[in-house]
């Protein structure tokens, strides 16, 4: 029996080496090589969970430079070992053939069936140590920001006796962030230390400290400590940290609010100009600022390589198609419906109907995603408890600019003179020689444009579908409302304030509740400034 | 009768009121009485179309009542409709007892899904009829009442209300949606199984309901005939067209639209009640904004201040909405599109505008 | 006991609980034979004075006219008296007893001030009757409105009305299709039909005809002496064919007061007039 199982054994891992051998071409062998290394993997493949623990240590202080993708890919559980053998491999892929790749020589060993290898199992014990390791490996990585990450991984499995690691890292360490970072270790650290003066120092140097694992240190100082002068002060510096993270809450709820009121911004401010300067309520406005997202997409698809370019090509675009449609609509149909604006509310409605079956015609009812590109992506790390994304900064800056252009626009230009003549007495512009028939077009071409520009604002932000628009005409309608008729500076404060409000609402009362608390609001607002926010004074006509 | 004598002057009111009453007697007669397979059959799936019809035709009347004699362009009138809708769905739901998927005796099944202990208290007393009528009643109005005391107060007027109505059923849409509201979430209220102890799966109990449509509508039409005739009627078109003449004469302008705006949501709020055992679901669409704009171009279809242009625009549409949407069902939006563009641009008057005779040197 | 006589008093029939006295402004008090004081009014709109510490004051049964350059806060002072504007300061009383700052619009019309507009606004759509009967003067709630029917001395006071404004004729005929002159005729028609005790009416005579405006000028020195009237207007022909006191406006405040003839010859004024 034993010696049946000894050949069939023997048999198999000739088998296994002719195999590689076959697939190679020559045998593998470690380029070089590192006893201690050897040692660490020859105890990973042990099956017993506490040699494996030890291997990982030994691995890790190896030193050898192939350690830390070893430590990652066990970690990730791609590691294996051909069976019956002690050749350790990376997996790749999935399905019933595998490619494998050799862990010493990092050659490929072609592919192999799924069956004829074995995962290297870990336990959460080892998983715990793992990550510890992978941070001390990290920490003398020369690229600072991996030192930092490595440091913040650190902190949570901090020991006393990493203290002495700490303190030579700290020695040689020349990046302040990273040094500030391992001060909040050792000070860590020193929160445990017997010595009561130790624990008043670390106390001293975590004030203000937002890292996470500060805060929960200090919770479980207060629930042992004994001493009450140090309970005192842990529960000054906690309550110190937590105004701090409140304050820091208060201001990612601001950034939040004012994200979303640039979104309602750019929305609204091509309503205000329409409806503040002609009069005209567009209900196909949503629809415009769909078709302007919709031509994002396009030209994203049309050039799937400059994600980038695409979208700054998009800008233009899309303010060009908004507003040649938004042109169209005026000529086609709303001058004939001028100082009716109750008609011109629904023949628009029925043309935001007739766009949105159009779009579903052509690129179907499911949504489209567009991509951000890579300068766009990502988050803006302020301190531990506060980070911004970077797309809602570019949008809200966006937003920003887009309101100074148009401001710009309407003061500077002679075309701003006319539309500004035009809003406020028609009939006394018509006489002085403007042609209100092409200033009206032009106006409603420019709120158009601006609702397209705002489309591809949006598309950043959420899908793109034929509903998009929809959403966003009673938002717009509200900001107009709210921050007073013909008044640009009115849609800024009143679109970034619904903004705000909006996002203060939300944790008390949720998102659905928050809408309607606002609307309700906004009922009550008008009923005590009927005119919104800044209103256009003048005599009240007889 | 003083609304007789209204009527007499109103000759297209006549012809309506007359063709509503021929339709109530003879499809109920066309259904039961005559057998399967004769020409003159009408099946019952045509005739609860037919009482849908009819359903919204009152509806259309409340919205012609407020837009086109008082100036008011509702676009939340659907809010009102699928309140009232709501409250006799929730007595029929009451009704289904224990019958429902859960076996539960109390609690409706989609309460016992959420793994709900006990009816909320909004749910208490629907399982009375007269309760539940009261409520169709109430409900709209109470709405109506508020909304427009503040809206109307604030002077707010033009497409700013326009927008505030839409608002209003657009908030209501959010909230119905939510599970928590305890009225269906996304699901409604549906699977009803009987009204009042009869089926509602019978012809007879389905004649019923026509019968209670037809008879609704028809005082829907004399009731707004009537208000529209009277002095406050005569008022209504004149704050329609100059309303700070009407204040400087006297007449507290927000007061007379605050319950004109309040009659013609519980107008809404019965034409829902009725509406939903016909079709035998109410769910939170009946709240979107397009169903009540929707709500709007029959009106403007079918001629607006002139009550019969709503009856009949109300029919017109909503026939050829039911005929486009199984034939072309890509069509229908843009055909409804193109219908608010051409009707507001061409036909300012409406269909019913075409036959009318000009009026006197307008 | 005291119980049983506060039951007594709580329910006796010749007096209603508090909440149930309808709040109807006090009556018109005219003791001191002044039906309008307007004192220290002041509005600005966005920076602009137009009605700049403005004092007036018009006698019970006086014809006024007045008169200003564009934009010397005229219809500003009626947007005032009608409750249309809210004044930043000052004071506004209809004889003793009625302070116009407090009401609306409805109540001040209740009260007895009726309003013509500088633009004729009827309600077009309706027949002359019907415009005479909605200004009629009566409840103006809702359900009685709802409910009411033409009595037969209603009907005589139209028919008075009619007779009045020269308007017999054509009662019913469309408002909408009366002529611009005529339409002035239905709006100070419907003036009446209110019962005013002050009437205050803007350009009366623009747009009509030579022989329209004698009318009118007749019509207005009738209804004097039963009625105050304020008449704000342009033509100066029609000013002195109708006033004996004038009023001039300038800059928000009265420049003078006086006779026609003292106000020709009143040095400020021909500059404010012809210095411009």
């Amino acid at each position: 029996m034993t010696l049946l199982f000894t050949r069939q054994h023997l048999f198999l891992r000739l088998f296994f080496f002719c195999l590689s051998f076959w697939a190679m071409g020559h045998p593998c062998l470690a380029t070089e090589d590192n006893s201690q290394l050897s040692h660490g993997l020859s105890q990973l493949i042990q099956g017993n969970f506490q040699r494996k623990e030890e291997a990982v240590k030994i691995i890790a202080t190896s030193g050898d430079p192939r350690a830390e993708q070893i430590l990652q890919a066990l970690l990730a559980g791609k590691l294996y070992r051909i069976k019956r053998k002690d050749t350790l491999v990376y997996k790749e892929g999935k399905g019933k053939k595998v490619a494998i790749t050799s862990v010493l020589t990092g050659e490929s060993l072609g592919t192999v069936k799924k069956r004829a290898i074995k995962k290297i199992t870990i336990n959460n014990a080892i998983r715990g140590k793992l990550h510890g390791q992978l941070a001390l490996i990290n920490l003398k990585n020369p690229d600072s920001q991996i030192r930092l990450q490595a440091v913040n991984k650190l902190i949570p499995t901090l020991s006393p006796k990493s203290a002495g690691t700490l303190e030579t890292l700290l020695q040689t360490e020349r990046n302040d962030k990273v040094r500030e970072a391992l001060m909040t270790a050792r000070a860590i650290i020193g929160l445990r230390d017997t010595e009561k003066p130790r624990r008043l120092e670390a106390l001293d140097n975590l004030q203000g400290n937002l890292t996470p694992s500060v805060k929960n240190e200090l919770i479980r100082l207060l629930t042992e400590e004994q001493d009450k002068e140090i309970h005192n002060k842990a529960q000054a510096t906690l309550n110190g940290i937590q105004s701090k993270i409140k304050l820091y809450g208060l201001i990612e709820k601001l950034f939040f609010g004012l994200s979303l009121g640039s979104v309602l911004v750019l929305a609204a401010i091509g309503l205000a100009i329409t409806f503040g300067v002609i009069g005209v309520i567009n209900m196909a406005h949503g629809e415009l600022i769909m078709l302007g997202a919709y031509t994002t997409y396009v030209i994203q698809q049309l050039m799937p390589n400059a994600i980038g370019t695409a979208l700054l090509l998009s800008i233009p675009a899309a303010f060009i198609v908004s507003g040649a449609t938004g042109i169209l609509i005026e000529r086609t149909v709303i001058r004939f419906l001028y100082g009716r604006p109750l008609e011109t509310l629904l023949a628009t409605f029925g043309i935001s109907l007739i766009l949105q079956q159009t779009v579903r015609t052509i690129f179907s009812p499911l949504n489209r995603s567009v991509s951000t590109p890579a300068w766009m992506s990502g988050s803006l790390q302020l301190n531990p408890v506060l980070s911004l994304t970077v797309n809602r900064i570019t949008i809200l800056v966006f937003a920003l600019m887009v309101f100074a252009g148009l401001y710009m626009t309407l003061k500077k230009s002679s075309i701003g003179l006319q539309v500004r003549a035009a809003a406020q007495n028609r009939s006394m512009a018509r006489a002085m020689g403007i042609k209100a028939a092409r200033v009206d077009a032009l106006t409603f071409g420019l709120g158009s444009g601006i609702a397209g520009i705002a489309g591809v604002a949006l598309s950043q932000l959420t899908n793109v579908g034929p509903n998009l628009g929809q959403s966003y005409i009673i938002d717009s309608f509200m900001v107009v409302v709210f921050g007073g008729v013909g008044n640009l500076w009115g849609t800024l404060v009143g679109g970034l304030t619904l903004g705000v409000a909006n996002k203060f609402f939300e944790p008390w009362t949720g998102a659905v509740l928050a809408k309607i608390v606002i609307l309700v609001f906004i009922i009550l607002f008008i009923q005590k400034r009927p005119q919104g926010l800044f209103p256009q004074k003048g005599r009240a006509g007889a | 009768m003083v609304v007789l004598k209204y009527l007499k002057q109103d000759r297209g009111g006549m012809i309506t009121l007359g063709l509503i009453a021929l339709l109530t007697i003879a499809v109920p007669i066309c259904n039961l009485m005559v057998p399967e397979g004769n020409v003159f059959h009408v099946s019952t799936f045509t005739m609860t179309l037919l009482g849908k019809y009819l359903c919204y035709a009152l509806l259309a009347l409340a919205v012609d009542l407020v837009w086109g004699y008082l100036g008011i362009l509702s676009l939340g009138h659907g809010a009102f409709f699928s309140l009232g809708g709501y409250a006799m769905g929730m007595y029929l739901m009451r009704q289904i007892g224990s019958r429902g998927v859960y076996g539960n005796p109390l609690l409706p099944d989609f309460m016992v899904f959420l793994n709900w202990e006990q009816l909320p208290w909004f749910w208490q007393g629907f399982q009375w009829f007269w309760f539940a009528m009261l409520m169709v009643v109430l409900v709209p109005a109470l709405l109506a009442f508020v909304f427009g005391w503040f809206a109307f107060r604030s002077r707010v007027t033009g497409v700013y209300l326009s927008i505030m109505t839409q608002a209003l059923t657009y908030a209501l849409l959010l909230a119905f949606y939510r599970n928590e509201m305890g009225f269906g979430g996304n699901n409604g209220l549906t699977d009803f199984k009987d009204i009042l102890g009869f089926s509602l799966q019978a012809d007879a109990t389905r004649v019923g309901l026509f019968i209670a449509s037809g008879v609704a509508l028809a005082l829907g039409y004399l009731s707004c005939l009537y208000i529209t005739r009277s002095r406050l009627g005569r008022l209504c078109t004149a704050i329609r067209d100059q309303e700070d003449r009407v204040r400087f004469i006297g007449f507290k302008v927000e007061n007379i639209k605050l319950w004109i705006f309040t009659f013609s949501a519980i107008l809404a709020g019965v034409a829902g009640a009725l509406y939903v055992p016909h079709v035998g679901i109410i769910n939170p669409n009946e709240f979107s904004p397009l169903a009540s704009i929707e709500m709007v171009v029959w009106v403007a279809v079918g001629g607006r201040a002139t009550l019969y242009g709503a009856v009949v625009g109300a029919i017109m549409v909503n026939y050829a909405k039911s005929y486009l949407t199984v034939a072309m069902p890509d069509a229908w939006l843009f055909a409804l599109g193109a219908l608010f563009v051409l009707v507001t641009l061409l036909l300012p008057r409406g269909v019913t505008g075409l036959v009318r005779k000009k009026e006197v040197d307008a | 006991m005291s119980v049983l006589e506060s039951m007594r008093s709580f329910m006796r029939r010749d007096q209603v609980f508090d909440f149930l006295i309808p709040d109807v402004p006090p009556n018109l008090d005219l003791t001191h034979g002044v039906i309008l004081y307007l004192e220290n009014l002041n509005v600005s709109f966005d920076g602009f004075k137009a009605i700049n510490d403005l004092n007036l004051y018009i006698d019970d049964g006086e014809l006024r006219c007045i008169i200003g350059p564009n934009g010397a806060g005229k219809t500003t002072m009626m947007d005032i008296i009608t409750g249309k504007t809210k004044p930043d300061s000052g004071s506004a009383w209809f004889g003793q007893e009625i302070n116009l700052l407090d009401m609306d619009e409805p109540e001040i019309a209740t009260a007895g001030i009726g309003r013509k507009f500088q633009k004729p606004t009827v309600f077009e759509q309706h027949r002359v009757i019907d415009n005479l009967e909605l200004a009629m003067a009566g409840d103006k709630r809702v359900w009685p409105t709802l409910t009411a029917h033409l009595n037969s001395a209603e009907q005589d006071r139209i028919n008075e009305i009619l007779k009045i404004i020269n308007l017999e004729e054509h009662f019913s005929r469309r408002a909408g299709s009366l002529s611009h002159g005529q339409k002035q005729w239905l709006e100070i028609g419907m003036l009446l039909m209110q019962n005013p005790k002050l009437l205050l009416v803007d350009e009366p005579a623009a747009g009509m005809t030579h022989q329209e405006m004698d009318q009118t000028a007749e019509l207005l020195t009738s209804l004097a002496g039963t009625h105050s009237v304020v008449v704000v207007e342009h033509d100066m022909d029609f000013v002195r064919s109708i006033a004996n006191k004038v009023t001039v406006l300038h800059q928000g405040s009265v420049l003078a007061e006086g006779t026609m003839d003292e106000i020709q010859n009143n040095q400020q004024v021909i500059e404010v007039y012809l210095g411009e």
